[in-house]
């Protein structure tokens, strides 16, 4: 039988198999950390920063993080929120998020969690980047204004052999997802679709498809991201 | 007691906002008896009459008319709110933001397929009566102090009736989960 | 001829794609730029797409898909170079050169760029050209080297009176570059004969006994973060792993560093022999020098030293006659990112990536260089470890403070009558490193560099150690003259945001905004909030990955800590809130389109 350990998330008592990240433990027992650059058989990288726990006075990501025997963490405090609704915030300011504007809205991933931490307005000045749109792929149309950097779509999609069909392309604030002109314009429609879904906002778009869901029916319209946890 | 006192105006914005002030249906026989409205498109008050309570944004700011009046709101309202993404973060007059103004111009003007080869003089126009425009769409508290941000494209009107019963009733604000979103 | 530069450079690194920096940075030398063509031969050789290598070119400061000019000049923007003179020698090669910098001239002879601290700090300002080191420039100079370029002479030939101190006039470097070095201690002293300790002491101790050694020493990184290095050796002998690697950090690229320049110059040897010896310690067969692109006039002349240990059985096979101990070392090439100064970040630079940072755990001693066991340690600690070999963990710990051993190097410039190089004991107060360089009138000292913190006179009888002020050694001096606030605060703010690897959102995007920050503090129209913004803000750092993340907002944060009243004096009196709108300045560019007076 695996190790199991003993661990508590703001005092609550939780068990897990030793080695597993903090994040997938939480889930396992019912507990919502909130995430935005996981994505679940992807592997976890950590740069969003959202999934900040603290432990031991010390921040940590739970997504890359193993759990270990007796940590005590602090997940869902008032600093810690704090620190997770200012990313948001910087998320909203460094781009250009039109959400009346986006086919996403409703279903974004990004904006879900702007409603469950109830920013009404970020406290930062809005940057208004200049962002190209780049709609040359016959599948899907990137707009970097809406990419938030997550590099989901980076890490799981790959070609047969293993090559980058997307990948970063600059460094900084100035750092884009650039997609393979020769990879990208033989993207299969599986991986078209795949890249569509496993982005959390609205910066890459099937083409030739529009507001699939009506509004009423799209994931974040009624219940927060994380409502299928208890805590 | 006298009733609290309510003004409102559109900057750059598309007066959904104000449609949604008046989506309250019958509810907006309640606000009449509970609030008095003064500057604002709803009752054609052009000027400030008297200082009021709390004033009600729509919109950001894109031209020195826009700055003009926000600032004119400032001074003459307790409380000041920006209603709506335009108000709050420039919306969707904003997306001109990223592209210089000439460049907008010249679009608009001068280059623009409904354009091209129409505008012989090449003049953009630039009478002294057109306010100046701004180098980008402003969101309002970039300008002068917002006190409340009531998000939505346009807000629900059930948002904005809970934020003002609660500023005026001096209660706590209900934000139920359906009732913030950004579209 | 270009292609012919590409494939020969895919050859010459036998097309594996964990060597695409040097592919890359080969092309890039050879032909001012990568091209399309070039990316594409590249991707299909190396089996990676376009994009994959793209990336890799689009990180790194000194590779370009753009033609950077036939004579490509870097001069360098740091805090010290303003200060001694940059602006008018930047002016005299815009003027003389006829284009502003970031641009190429349209002939393509010459470019002009940008470029933070290139380890020059004690000779500023100073500029790469073609590679080649170009110090104490003056517009009369600039005017020449201009002029020269223009005649098509070659950059090594473009020196004109005389050339560098010590091994920068050997006929392998041909340098101008001088060491300064003001003051020796144990470390840098000269009367070792580098390949001792592997000749004579090795073979009788085993790898334990040498980590027992480290740890007597209680040496600790001097890179920076201050990691106690036997411990770091002793995880890495534990860790499993078939192959294991020896990695040295020579990315000195935190402003105001230079030692590690002077180290590479002066004592190679003894490094390459501190290399040997963690090789042995850990059980690693290779070894890689890390050195960044800044210093690429010293590769040559480095590898030449790594030929001749190779002929004297201090690398290779059996080495020191230690049957089955092989080790060699290799030279990487960085290409211009302070990022990659970062262990991780040097690792995944050395396999031919972007230098991101890595998530911890795993830590590189149990999952490094190409997932196996790898110890970085910087240049100094490992010339260290060759003296604590050599004398002894006791002897090593009873020199500094109970808890920070040893000597440390410093790289000290700025307002002072002796920049240089200094090795001294950990536990010199600021005041005594002020009376030792001959600095006099002193508003405030930069230790350790942008990522550490600006003090005032009122601290400094604080000391150099671990638990005080820890430093890797650079310390920038500032005199009563200097306007901190724009000319040193705003210089190392913008120096964390052009070096971000863009990974980490507060990283990325807090900084910026940090920096927005103090221009409207700076512009006159700060007010109280803004200074409680500032602290607050700057908490959201903590949380980055790296060090680099978390150090980002520190100019701001510690000036603000140390020197409040310079932000209290810019603020609004009496103003609660104030965005610093001006109309008058939003609407001047649409009137200046509409051609219409501004009128209100």
């Amino acid at each position: 039988m695996a190790d199991i350990i003993n661990f508590t998330i703001d005092g609550k008592e939780c068990v897990a198999e030793k080695g597993t990240l903090i994040l997938q433990a939480a889930q396992e027992n019912d507990i919502y950390i909130p995430t935005l650059c996981n994505y679940e058989g992807v592997k976890p990288q950590g740069s969003c920063r959202i999934c900040t726990i603290k432990t031991n006075g010390q921040f940590v990501t739970a997504c890359t993080t193993p759990v270990a025997d007796g940590m005590e963490i602090e997940n869902n405090t008032e600093e810690i929120n704090d620190l997770r609704k200012s990313i948001i915030e910087l998320l909203f300011v460094e781009g250009n998020h039109f959400c009346p504007a986006c086919e996403m809205s409703g279903d974004c991933e990004l904006q879900a969690l702007a409603y469950r931490f109830q920013m009404m307005v970020p406290r930062f000045t809005f940057q208004f980047p200049k962002r190209e749109i780049d709609a040359r792929n016959p599948k899907i149309l990137m707009d970097s204004n809406r990419c938030i950097r997550c590099k989901r779509c980076i890490r799981a999609i790959k070609d047969e052999k293993e090559r980058s069909i997307f990948a970063f392309h600059g460094r900084g604030r100035n750092i884009e997802v650039h997609i393979d002109p020769d990879l990208g314009s033989k993207l299969t429609d599986e991986l078209a679709e795949r890249s569509v879904t496993i982005c959390p906002v609205g910066a890459i778009l099937p083409r030739e498809k529009g507001f699939r869901t009506p509004i009423g029916q799209r994931k974040f319209d009624h219940e927060p991201i994380g409502s299928e946890y208890k805590y | 007691m006298s009733k609290p006192v309510i003004a409102t105006a559109t900057l750059a914005g598309c007066f959904g906002c104000h449609m949604s002030i008046l989506d309250i249906d019958e509810k907006i026989l309640d606000l009449i008896e509970l609030v008095e409205f003064n500057k604002s498109p709803i009752d054609d008050i052009k000027n400030f009459t008297k200082k009021c309570d709390i004033g009600l944004i729509e919109g950001g700011c894109c031209n020195s008319e826009n700055v003009h009046v926000l600032k004119d709101f400032r001074k003459n309202c307790n409380t000041l709110i920006s209603l709506g993404e335009c108000a709050i973060m420039g919306g969707l007059p904003a997306c001109r933001n990223p592209i210089p103004i000439k460049e907008c111009l010249e679009e608009a003007y001068l280059n623009g397929p409904s354009v091209k080869g129409h505008n012989e003089s090449g003049i953009i126009p630039n009478d002294d009566e057109i306010p100046m425009m701004l180098d980008k769409v402003y969101p309002c508290h970039e300008i002068v102090k917002i006190d409340y941000f009531l998000p939505g494209c346009p807000p629900s009107a059930e948002l904005i009736w809970n934020a003002l019963t609660a500023l005026i009733t001096g209660n706590e604000m209900e934000l139920p989960y359906e009732v913030i979103k950004f579209d | 001829m270009e292609n012919n530069t590409v494939h020969s450079a895919i050859r010459k690194y036998n097309q594996d794609k964990t060597r695409l920096m040097d592919i890359l940075i080969e092309i890039q030398d050879n032909e001012n730029h990568i091209s399309d063509d070039a990316v594409r031969i590249i991707s299909e050789k190396l089996g990676l797409s376009i994009v994959d290598v793209e990336q890799t070119i689009s990180f790194y400061h000194f590779l370009s898909k753009e033609s950077l000019g036939k004579y490509t000049i870097y001069l360098n923007n740091s805090v010290i170079s303003n200060m001694k003179g940059r602006q008018i020698v930047a002016e005299t090669f815009e003027n003389e050169a006829g284009c502003k910098f970031g641009e190429v001239t349209e002939d393509g002879i010459i470019g002009l760029f940008d470029t933070a601290c290139i380890g020059m700090s004690d000779q500023e300002p100073a500029a790469l050209i073609n590679g080649s080191v170009f110090i104490h420039l003056t517009s009369f100079r600039v005017k020449k080297i201009v002029r020269d370029m223009r005649a098509g002479k070659d950059v090594k030939k473009m020196h004109t009176s005389y050339l560098g101190d010590g091994q920068n006039k050997s006929e392998y470097l041909n340098s101008v570059v001088r060491n300064n070095i003001m003051r020796m201690g144990p470390v840098l002293s000269d009367d070792y004969n580098p390949g001792t300790i592997i000749m004579k002491n090795l073979a009788q101790l085993t790898p334990e006994q040498v980590i027992e050694e480290i740890k007597t020493s209680n040496i600790r990184g001097r890179g920076g973060a201050g990691f106690p290095t036997g411990l770091k050796w002793e995880f890495c002998r534990k860790a499993k792993g078939d192959k294991k690697y020896v990695l040295c950090n020579a990315d000195e690229g935190e402003p105001g560093t230079f030692k590690d320049r002077v180290i590479l110059t002066e004592r190679p040897k003894l490094l390459f022999e501190g290399m040997v010896i963690a090789g042995y310690s850990i059980g690693a067969t290779e070894g890689i020098l890390y050195l960044r692109y800044e210093y690429k006039y010293l590769k040559h002349y480095l590898e030449n030293i790594l030929e001749e240990a190779r002929e004297k059985n201090l690398l290779g096979k059996d080495i020191g006659g230690i049957k089955g101990f092989n080790f060699d070392i290799r030279i990487q090439l960085g290409a211009g990112a302070y990022i990659c100064g970062e262990e991780s970040a040097l690792i995944e630079s050395a396999e031919g990536k972007r230098g991101e940072p890595r998530d911890r755990p795993p830590f590189p001693v149990e999952k490094g260089y190409n997932d196996c066991p790898t110890v970085v340690n910087n240049v100094e600690t490992l010339c260290s470890v060759v003296k604590i070999m050599l004398n002894g963990g006791e002897w090593y710990s009873s020199l500094g403070t109970r808890e920070s051993t040893g000597t440390k190097i410093l790289s000290i410039s700025g307002d002072c009558r002796y920049p240089g190089i200094y090795e001294v004991e950990w536990g010199l107060s600021i005041n005594e490193m002020l009376d030792m360089v001959g600095a006099t009138d002193i508003q405030a000292v930069q230790v350790g560099g942008p990522s550490g913190s600006l003090i005032g006179p009122e601290e400094f009888d604080r000391i150099l150690c671990y638990s005080d002020l820890a430093t890797g050694g650079s310390l920038m001096i500032f005199n009563n003259k200097r306007y901190l606030l724009k000319d040193v605060v705003l210089n190392f703010t913008e120096f964390f945001i052009e070096e971000s690897c863009g990974s980490c959102v507060p990283c990325r995007s807090m900084t910026p905004l940090l920096k927005q920050k103090l221009e409207k503090i700076l512009n006159g129209n700060g007010v109280a909030n803004d200074l409680e913004d500032l602290p607050k803000w700057g908490e959201l750092m903590k949380i980055n990955r790296c060090g680099l993340g978390h150090t980002a907002a520190n100019p701001i944060l510690t000036s603000l800590k140390n020197f409040r009243h310079l932000y209290e004096e810019k603020l609004e009196r009496g103003k609660e809130y104030e965005t610093g709108f001006n109309l008058e300045q939003a609407v001047s560019e649409s009137c200046e389109a509409t051609k219409r007076v501004p009128d209100f």
